[in-house]
């Protein structure tokens, strides 16, 4: 990377580098939980999702959801990770209302995925971010403290869901570096189907540590890790504000405490949760009621042969086989509905052209909407039909702008817009010779000063035509017919 | 009615397949007994008025073809029972009514059998003569003021003094051997895995095992098949085939081979005990069997290592008695002051003191020093074990170092009393099968039992030598019925 684009916190003459890490915290898509088989559907009423063992009733015991098993394998082959094939489920001892076993099940020294990584795709190249594990967890039920005065309310809903808990090594060095990193693992979990990435539902979440340390050490400074931060802006805010805090204490001669943070969403700021010294001691130990998970070769290979095309994958096929930009290839893949509706469009029609279209125009139109592609008014079907209509002259570019406004109101097919409304565009030499002659008619002066030299006049010839065409007229024949008449 | 109390389980099930006796007429003896017998202290909850409906309801459409058909029956109040109070003999729980039923009493509900209710026991089972019970100690028909052993003290209790005509019980470190030893029944703690643990309150998961609590082997064999099933709801359920134990009993044991462990002859051990071994080892002798001495020397480490395991295992199993979702609460003014009111009233002391102990084991800087060695220690046991079954069938020793002492006697002493599993428990650490049968008597005509131990998943070579034993012995209780009112 150059000098001048990396991200460096200025205090004086010191420049600070940022080191961060991320422990995401994932959802399984599942439609049951990880030792039971309560729902796990978002928005649920209350305590509707819960069953005696989520609840942690007297004598209920785990049983391991073999989806969630396969799911996390999933994620750690798209992680290009290590699959363990013996991990151990460990008990994490804490009391909380929300927690009603008195303990999460996790896993502790022997996580179900190793190390693995992921590529960001920067402005000047790629970078290879490590991956230390990935480990499955149940997830805890929701303290609501808002409804009742009196009372804390509590939801076993959420209680006993799968998470895969991701964490990266220490490789990230900016916020722009994190939101690429999010954005690439959603998008290979999405690819895979193992999480749906909704962070407004909380399905994806991280803990983000931070440290600083002046450019050029090779020492990693003291961390504060940043407790549950559930969306990619917040994440960029805690941590330009947590290495701003830290690079202030080191430039006043402090000294760093490592400690648990947590960022106010509404003040913008980091702030002190609890310090090393009050740090849980967990007690982990191995669940007696559930054995070591053993997976087989054949269960690994198959997981191995259902694992569809990733996004690096298609970005090089998309770049290779379609000749595409990498900047463009990597718009296209980052969203697998996206890459399917791009797919579909140029099977019948220009890759040019369906590239500019949809990253252009659909993507304006999208973004204008706050619509997800697959909720896209124009369908693939109807766009390839409108960029052939552009490509066999039919209409032009610019009339295609009109026909594709119609087409995002109202979901018709281009063909039969263009034929409501008269789009087509006029190729006919002989009509349009005809009114390029009326045009250099009624324009004698101009006609004038263009043949003395005034080139510029030839635009407003074009315009006059495209005028009495309601700029229906091939640009292409009035451009070859003006230039013989003019001269 | 004397009579049908004095049967023993199978024959009574035979005389209700022949029509001899009806459902009704068993249970309301049964309930009669018990009445009479409140002074023992057995049952927490009695269910009494639905068993004798049900038992109308057998004796008018039941189907004798089940292997437990009418047959009433009691059972220590570890296992829950739906709608149906189980508490586990602790405070934290009085008042808990589960809404499910655990798979091993659903195993004898499914085969014909009635629920009387609900047997005393050591608060979550952490005890060793019932005294540590939230609903008071129970009193043993061996004796007055005699402990029955523990922690299924209420299940011995009321099995001996004949009020059940046979039980089921929970062994974490000896919890059915033991008080069958102490009060002249057959106990059986099958295979690690065997029994479904769903619906039982956990003490320590890796060790907690239900089985069999019988007036002889036979029931023993015939409750086993009924309650020995592999349980996909419990993920240490062992899918392995079970024998047909009942009918395949046979006292031909010609040239089985017993080990005898030199380790367990430990010191200050009572000579009636030292005779009792002998006069099991003359026993087999004369029943064809070879005597062989082995050596299990981890034997020593096996009670401080299970001191540590059970413990810690409980301290995490016993967190989710919060008074948050269901159970006893003690209000507070925050969470942090509701929580330590709830389980300071809610808990025993032997309880907390276990927590405490399980707390303190897994302890940051504790954990490799404690839980890993002990966890390494169960290894070297079990290894033990392995190491002897090459060369034997089965191990003879003594179930309990000592004969049942009185009430008060050992509860200001946790470690003499801790000292009671010293032969139980390391069967428990290696997940092995091992039944108590009742040998002779001590001076005070106190029962005494002999233990035997097996490989893991042969219950039913555990079950034939047992069996051989019994008919030569002929060991009778002859009870005085003195609590009888």
């Amino acid at each position: 990377m150059s000098k001048n684009k990396e991200y460096l916190i200025k205090r004086g003459n010191s420049e600070y580098e940022v080191i961060i890490g991320l422990e995401v915290h994932a959802q399984v898509l599942s439609k049951s939980k990880l030792f039971s088989d309560s729902p796990t559907n978002f928005g649920a009423e209350p305590n509707t999702q819960v069953s005696l063992v989520d609840a942690a009733f007297p004598g209920m015991l785990p049983v391991i959801n073999e989806f969630c098993i396969k799911q996390a394998v999933k994620t750690g082959i798209g992680l290009n990770a290590a699959i363990n094939k013996k991990s151990i489920f460990d008990r994490k001892n804490y009391f909380y209302a929300d927690l009603p076993q008195g303990y999460q099940i996790s896993q502790y020294k022997d996580p179900i995925v190793g190390e693995g990584s992921i590529l960001l795709d920067l402005p000047d190249g790629e970078k290879k971010v490590g991956i230390e594990r990935l480990h499955l967890e149940q997830d805890a039920g929701k303290s609501i403290h808002d409804i009742d005065p009196q009372n804390t309310l509590v939801d076993l809903n959420r209680s006993g869901v799968a998470l895969m808990e991701i964490v990266s090594k220490p490789d990230l060095r900016s916020p722009e570096e994190v939101n690429l990193y999010i954005k690439k693992l959603r998008s290979i979990m999405r690819y895979l189907g193992t999480c749906d990435g909704n962070m407004q539902e909380g399905s994806l979440r991280a803990d983000v540590n931070v440290s600083i340390r002046k450019t050029g050490d090779k020492k990693l400074g003291t961390r504060c890790e940043i407790k549950n931060v559930n969306s990619i802006k917040f994440m960029q805010m805690a941590i330009e504000y947590e290495a701003n805090r830290q690079a202030d204490i080191l430039e006043g001669g402090g000294s760093i405490d490592q400690e648990t943070r947590l960022f106010d969403t509404k003040k913008n700021e980091t702030r002190s949760m609890r310090s090393k010294e009050d740090a849980h001691d967990y007690r982990y130990f191995p669940d007696p009621d559930l054995l070591p998970l053993e997976l087989t070769e054949d269960f690994i290979s198959k997981i191995k042969k259902e694992i569809p095309e990733l996004p690096d994958e298609k970005k090089k096929r998309f770049v290779d086989k379609f000749k595409l930009t990498p900047y463009e290839a990597n718009i296209l893949v980052s969203d697998i509905e996206t890459s399917k509706f791009f797919e579909d469009v140029i099977k019948n029609s220009d890759i040019k052209l369906a590239t500019n279209w949809i990253t252009g125009e659909l993507f304006a139109l999208l973004n204008d909407r706050n619509l997800e592609i697959s909720e896209s008014p124009i369908s693939s079907k109807n766009l390839s039909t409108l960029i052939n209509l552009i490509k066999d002259g039919t209409i032009s570019g610019k009339i295609a702008k009109i026909v594709f406004e119609i087409m995002a109101n109202e979901s018709k097919d281009p063909k039969s817009i263009i034929d409501e409304k008269g789009l087509k565009q006029q190729s006919d030499p002989k009509e349009i010779e005809k009114i390029v002659d009326d045009v250099i008619k009624e324009n004698p002066k101009n006609v004038e000063l263009f043949k003395s030299g005034k080139d510029k006049l030839f635009g407003f010839f074009v315009g006059q035509v495209m005028k009495k065409t309601d700029g229906k007229a091939n640009p292409k024949l009035v451009n070859d017919i003006l230039k013989k008449k003019l001269n | 009615m004397s009579d049908i109390i004095n049967l023993t389980l199978s024959a009574l099930i035979n005389k209700i397949k022949k029509k001899e006796l009806s459902s009704q007429e068993i249970t309301n003896a049964y309930i009669k007994r018990a009445v009479k017998s409140k002074d023992l202290n057995t049952y927490i909850t009695t269910d009494f008025e639905n068993a004798i409906e049900k038992a109308k309801k057998f004796d008018e459409k039941g189907n004798f073809n089940y292997k437990l058909p009418g047959v009433p029956l009691a059972v220590k109040d570890l296992f829950c029972t739906n709608n149906l109070k189980t508490t586990a003999g602790s405070k934290i729980l009085s008042n808990f009514i589960p809404s499910y039923e655990s798979t091993v009493t659903q195993h004898l509900w499914d085969e014909g059998a009635i629920l009387l209710g609900k047997l005393n026991c050591d608060e979550f089972a952490m005890g060793s003569s019932n005294e540590t019970s939230f609903f008071g100690n129970v009193e043993s028909p061996v004796g007055k003021k005699v402990v029955p052993g523990g922690s299924s003290g209420g299940s011995a209790s009321a099995l001996a003094a004949k009020l059940t005509p046979a039980t089921i019980g929970t062994d974490t470190g000896g919890s059915i051997r033991q008080p069958a030893s102490f009060t002249g029944t057959v106990g059986l703690k099958p295979t690690y895995g065997s029994c479904s643990r769903y619906g039982i309150v956990a003490f320590a998961s890796s060790l907690d095992q239900a089985g069999p609590m019988t007036q002889d082997v036979s029931d023993a064999a015939l409750m086993l098949d009924v309650i020995s099933k592999y349980d996909t709801k419990d993920s240490t359920s062992v899918n392995f085939k079970r024998g047909d134990y009942f009918k395949s009993l046979s006292s031909n044991i010609k040239g089985k081979k017993i080990g005898i462990p030199k380790e367990y002859r430990v010191d200050g051990m009572p000579k009636e005990i030292e005779s009792l071994w002998q006069d099991g080892i003359t026993l087999l002798k004369k029943l064809g069997a070879k005597i062989i001495d082995i050596s299990l020397p981890h034997t020593k480490y096996a009670l401080p290592a299970y001191y540590i395991v059970a413990p810690a295992e409980a301290s995490s199993n016993l967190a989710r008695y919060d008074g948050v979702k269901y159970g006893y609460r003690s209000e507070g003014e925050n969470l942090i002051s509701m929580y330590e009111n709830t389980r300071s009233e809610g808990f025993g002391d032997e309880v907390k003191r276990r927590i405490m102990i399980g707390t303190y084991v897994l302890s940051s800087g504790y954990y490799d020093a404690y839980y890993l060695k002990a966890q390494k220690i169960r290894r070297l046991i079990k290894n033990d074990f392995d190491e002897a079954y090459k060369s034997v069938d089965a191990i003879l020793t003594p179930s309990t170092p000592s004969s049942a002492f009185k009430i008060g006697d050992k509860t200001d002493d946790p470690v003499s009393m801790y000292l009671n599993d010293i032969f139980t428990v390391p069967v428990n650490l290696s997940g092995l099968p091992a039944i108590s049968i009742p040998v002779g008597k001590d001076k005070n005509n106190y029962p005494l039992g002999l233990q035997l131990i097996g490989k893991a998943f042969e219950e039913q070579n555990l079950l034939d030598i047992s069996y051989s034993m019994e008919k030569e012995l002929s060991f009778k209780n002859n009870l005085q019925d003195w609590w009888i009112k």
